[in-house]
């Protein structure tokens, strides 16, 4: 692994990403990606008594899935990295239970995803494991209750506000078998907090973040976004997203034509989710399905995606402390010849 | 830090001219559009219950009218509609008796998964509790006030 700079590495051995599955909730399966996904749960409940039991039960659902379909069995599987919203990560501790597997849990809110991906290609870099699962989700309902209000609570959302997204995203990264979408580079963020104290303002909360790390990861690299196909953020949702363009403008970065949002893109305008999509479930989702495809056959060539969360808890929130956000960036190359 | 106190604020500014602004037009039409219908709907019971007995006091109508939307409120809430409602009318349909029904219903539904001690009893008043102790507390102040007044 080489260093590039401060927060930026560049992984030197092949990480592949041999399997990947989107798996969401109806209303994300009603969305314009629903044709992208692998598999969409009509039940809020998933036949389960409770949201946090749902929850666990599409991660159960997610990582078998992306194991079988890897064509692995679990006992090929050296190390689960992964993690969720639910305090103390239950989620992802009960799943790790189940499946038998060494388990390291990972907190970055949103950027939760991203996170595996680093930690997951850092322990392959080192020869040690040769076969990582990475896991992360969310489930709305599960997440309003624990961050929010009572779901039959009669209560307006402000127009800046976004959607848990139900969903959960698993991969496999292998350096023994080989496919041809890679994980090449990858940059650390840093923690940044411009000061955003309500907490249904994610966007504005995050973006500055992202800003932080894509253009660290620019000036590290010696590149700018004319070098990359897609550059995608986690959750922003429209308001954050428009923001980034905004602040990377003001750093010399053109972010109008190459770059998306997951958390704009899973909901249709008319879904009622105001600015759009939120959560651990939403980049690891929609790169699980959307992204993941289109690199397998090459459309893509190069993609940046940065999953941007939202550190603060709710004491610290109703304390009335500014949130401090993070988000990492992961490079993908698509199309590469196995 | 000076400096980063200066961007934050500078940040803050901004997002709050970038952030959208809720249309205060059309949710004030909606609020009284909903608020006016509870008022509308109470007004029917009222004038329904006053026709089966004459003899019945305003105070006493009243709270019946009270029991009547409470009922209305936690039925509406237990099939999962209310919050379809409030998201529609707001204030219209937070400010009557309505909204605070649904604050304690909502919460004992929610809660139930934890148990009944633990879980509907000691979180029933989630949501619902500030609006209590905030009600008592102004109600004092302006009792005293009241008091004052009545002494001059």
């Amino acid at each position: 692994m080489k260093k590039l700079g401060k927060q930026t590495y560049e992984l030197s051995k092949p990480i592949s990403i041999i399997a990947g599955y989107g798996l969401v909730g109806r209303k994300e399966g009603e969305g314009p990606l629903k044709n992208y996904f692998d598999d969409i749960e009509n039940d809020d409940k998933m036949g389960e008594k409770t949201f946090e039991k749902a929850e666990r039960k599409m991660f159960y659902k997610a990582t078998s899935a992306v194991i079988r379909s890897a064509e692995l069995s679990k006992e090929d599987i050296d190390l689960y990295v992964g993690g969720d919203l639910m305090n103390q990560l239950v989620s992802s501790n009960y799943v790790a239970e189940n499946l038998q597997l060494p388990f390291l849990g990972l907190y970055n809110a949103c950027a939760t995803m991203t996170e595996s991906f680093i930690v997951g290609s850092t322990f392959l870099e080192t020869g040690g494991p040769s076969n990582v699962l990475c896991a992360t989700g969310s489930h709305f309902s599960a997440a309003e209750r624990q961050y929010r209000y009572p779901l039959e609570f009669g209560n307006q959302r402000q127009s800046y506000a976004q959607w848990t997204v139900t969903g959960v995203g698993a991969s496999v990264i292998s350096t023994k078998q080989k496919s041809s979408v890679r994980i090449t580079k990858f940059a650390i963020g840093r923690v940044t907090d411009f000061g955003i104290t309500d907490i249904a303002n994610m966007g504005a909360a995050m973006a500055p973040a992202a800003m932080e790390t894509l253009s660290t990861f620019f000036e590290e690299t010696n590149t700018n976004q004319e070098d990359y196909d897609l550059i995608a953020t986690g959750d922003l949702g429209k308001l954050g997203s428009d923001i980034l363009k905004d602040l990377m403008a003001e750093k010399g970065y053109d972010l109008e034509t190459n770059y998306i949002d997951c958390g704009h893109m899973i909901f249709n305008i008319d879904q009622d989710t105001m600015q759009g999509g939120s959560g651990a479930g939403c980049s690891a989702s929609v790169f699980n399905s959307y992204i993941l495809k289109k690199l397998q056959t090459g459309e893509f060539k190069k993609v940046l995606l940065i999953s941007t969360g939202a550190l603060m808890s709710t004491t610290t929130n109703q304390q009335g402390d500014s949130i401090p956000c993070i988000a990492h960036l992961v490079m993908f190359e698509g199309g590469v010849q196995c | 830090m000076i400096d980063k106190q200066a961007r934050n604020e500078e940040y803050i500014a901004y997002v709050e001219k970038k952030s959208p602004k809720a249309g205060w037009a059309i949710s004030l039409f909606h609020a009284f559009l909903m608020g006016a219908t509870i008022c509308c709907l109470g007004q029917m019971f009222s004038d329904i219950i006053r026709s089966f007995f004459p003899m019945l006091d305003l105070l006493t109508l009243g709270s019946w009218i009270n029991v009547i939307v409470i009922t209305l409120t936690i039925l509406l809430t237990a099939f999962g509609c209310f919050d379809r409602i409030a998201k529609f009318g707001g204030a219209g349909t937070f400010i009557p008796i309505s909204g605070f029904a649904n604050s304690i219903a909502s919460c004992a539904i929610e809660f139930k998964k934890e148990g009944l001690v633990f879980g509907v009893g000691a979180k029933m008043f989630y949501v619902a509790g500030p609006v209590l102790v905030n009600g008592v507390a102004y109600s004092l102040i302006v009792g005293i006030v009241y008091f004052i007044i009545g002494l001059l």
